[in-house]
């Protein structure tokens, strides 16, 4: 009796671990294709229309410069020559070279940023302002700290300033949002300069060429030193 | 962790200090019309001097439900920039130095209120304490922000460019922080480096982020070894900036303007 129990019962147990063994691949190819099509949503698509327009272009070879971390200093950048078919479209110029950008060098060591990072939308503004909009990842795969979120701005400053030279200055969003930092440390409220060459004094990029408060201590400042701007509001 | 920007959370936070709807802050240039530190702050003690160096704000990064980088073996930033704060403040209290911290246990400030607890005293400079994910073990590097517009003369100034007129002091004392530094740990920089850092930008005082090489280490004895040294470095380098302080003054204003702006 108990012998035959035991039997039937390991019979039992042998067959759902054969019935487990067939299904459960199955049911994991299952659970990956419903993620894939949970994924297409509208940053998936915008990629898609991105990609599109970046392999419909017929124009001829060029090289271009881009910039991921020096092999010989990982704080560092390294300009990297690599041939493509670019635009003469600024705003297209421009997603092609921060696509190939994020696409990463052959060394996946020297990326500055994130592989899964997408690049949603990229527009110029008529005075020199571009936007960049980033998906989530740029902000949640980037590793967290000062130096690692500097290097990935300086990357893609770096980049658009050896081959865009429109683009004087670069807004970057994240999803489509302003948002406050980049992973805790680097401020996206403001603008990067981009191709507005900076004078050590300290000339600011984003106005015209106004004395800098910077280039003496702020006590000595003269009081001559007063800016054409409009003077902050009084209420 | 990152939340979106909200205006009106700048603008609430600025109009703590200058009692108007815009984004603006008041000049410390008129040192009657200290403004009083939010209601989150225990109010703080004056400065012994109007004139000279005497606070130090620190700012350990992260906190709260934000650990910041994070390494092997539940290494966590957020812990150990307050343990570095912890032996900075011994440091510079034995220098005669009043010690502020923008938080002493595990919470989060805003990167607001962390700027304004500076922001609200006279005579204080900022220091910003950060562990790394990348970059070379065992070197530590000094932030100041990047060259910025300057701001426009009138005695109240945009919040998030308060740092634009203390950029020359920050530098001066980051160069003294980092010079100290890069004696101590090899292959660190020389000089001071720049970075837009997101509370170094709202902050009116002199004001440097350092940020120690990195979470990454195998062993946090390894990490835990570098603070003594770092925190040494820091109050050394303080110390040989104090002369070089000077009670900064917005361009092109005198009180009487300052008052007058008030609404």
């Amino acid at each position: 009796m108990s012998a035959k129990w035991r039997t039937r019962i390991i019979v039992g147990l042998v067959l759902a671990v054969l019935a487990a063994a067939i299904y459960f691949p199955i049911l994991r190819r299952r659970v990956k294709l419903q993620a894939l099509v949970q994924q297409k949503s509208e940053e998936q698509a915008r990629r898609e229309l991105v990609q599109s327009l970046n392999l419909s272009t017929n124009e001829p070879k060029v090289k271009a410069k881009l910039f991921w971390a020096s092999d010989s200093d990982d704080a560092e950048l390294a300009p990297n020559t690599v041939e493509l078919p670019l635009s003469n479209d600024p705003a297209l110029r421009a997603k092609q070279v921060l696509n190939t950008l994020l696409a990463g060098p052959v060394d996946a060591e020297l990326r500055t940023l994130p592989a899964d990072a997408v690049l949603l939308a990229f527009y110029i503004l008529p005075d020199g302002t571009a936007v960049a909009d980033f998906s989530e990842a740029m902000a949640t795969s980037i590793p967290s700290g000062v130096q690692s979120e500097q290097l990935a701005i300086d990357s893609i400053t770096k980049t658009l300033e050896a081959n865009v030279p429109q683009v004087r200055r670069l807004k970057i969003l994240i999803h489509g949002q302003e948002v406050e930092t980049l992973a805790g440390h680097l401020d996206l409220t403001g603008t990067f300069p981009v191709s507005v060459k900076l004078t050590p004094a300290g000339a600011p990029a984003t106005t015209q060429a106004l004395p800098s408060p910077a280039t003496s201590t702020p006590s000595a400042q003269p009081a001559t030193s007063s800016p054409p701007q409009a003077a902050p509001p009084k209420k | 962790m990152r939340r979106p920007l909200s205006n009106a959370a700048l603008l609430v936070s600025a109009a703590l200090f200058s009692g108007s709807s815009a984004a603006l802050l008041r000049s410390q240039a008129a040192p009657s019309q200290q403004p009083a530190a939010p209601a989150s702050f225990p109010a703080q003690t004056q400065p012994a001097s109007r004139t000279g160096l005497a606070i130090v704000v620190l700012d350990p990064a992260h906190g709260g439900t934000d650990p910041g980088a994070r390494g092997s073996g539940g290494m966590r930033e957020s812990d150990i920039v307050l343990d570095l704060a912890t032996q900075v403040r011994h440091g510079l209290e034995s220098q005669g130095f009043q010690v502020l911290q923008t938080r002493s246990s595990n919470e989060n400030p805003s990167f607001d209120d962390r700027s304004a607890l500076a922001n609200a005293q006279t005579g204080a400079i900022f220091i910003s304490l950060h562990i790394s994910s990348t970059g070379l073990p065992g070197t530590v590097r000094v932030y100041t922000m990047p060259d910025m517009p300057p701001t426009a003369p009138g005695g109240l100034i945009p919040w998030d460019q308060a740092q634009a007129a203390y950029l020359t002091l920050s530098r001066k004392l980051g160069d003294a922080i980092q010079g100290e530094l890069a004696q101590r740990f090899k292959g660190s920089p020389l000089n001071v480096q720049s970075a837009s850092i997101r509370q170094l930008r709202t902050t009116a005082a002199p004001a440097i982020a350092v940020e120690i090489s990195s979470v990454t280490m195998p062993d946090k004895a390894d990490l835990d070894r570098l603070l003594p040294n770092v925190a040494d470095s820091i109050v050394r380098g303080v110390v040989a900036f104090r002369p070089s302080y000077v009670t900064p003054s917005v361009p092109g204003v005198a009180p009487g303007v300052a008052q007058g702006a008030k609404p």
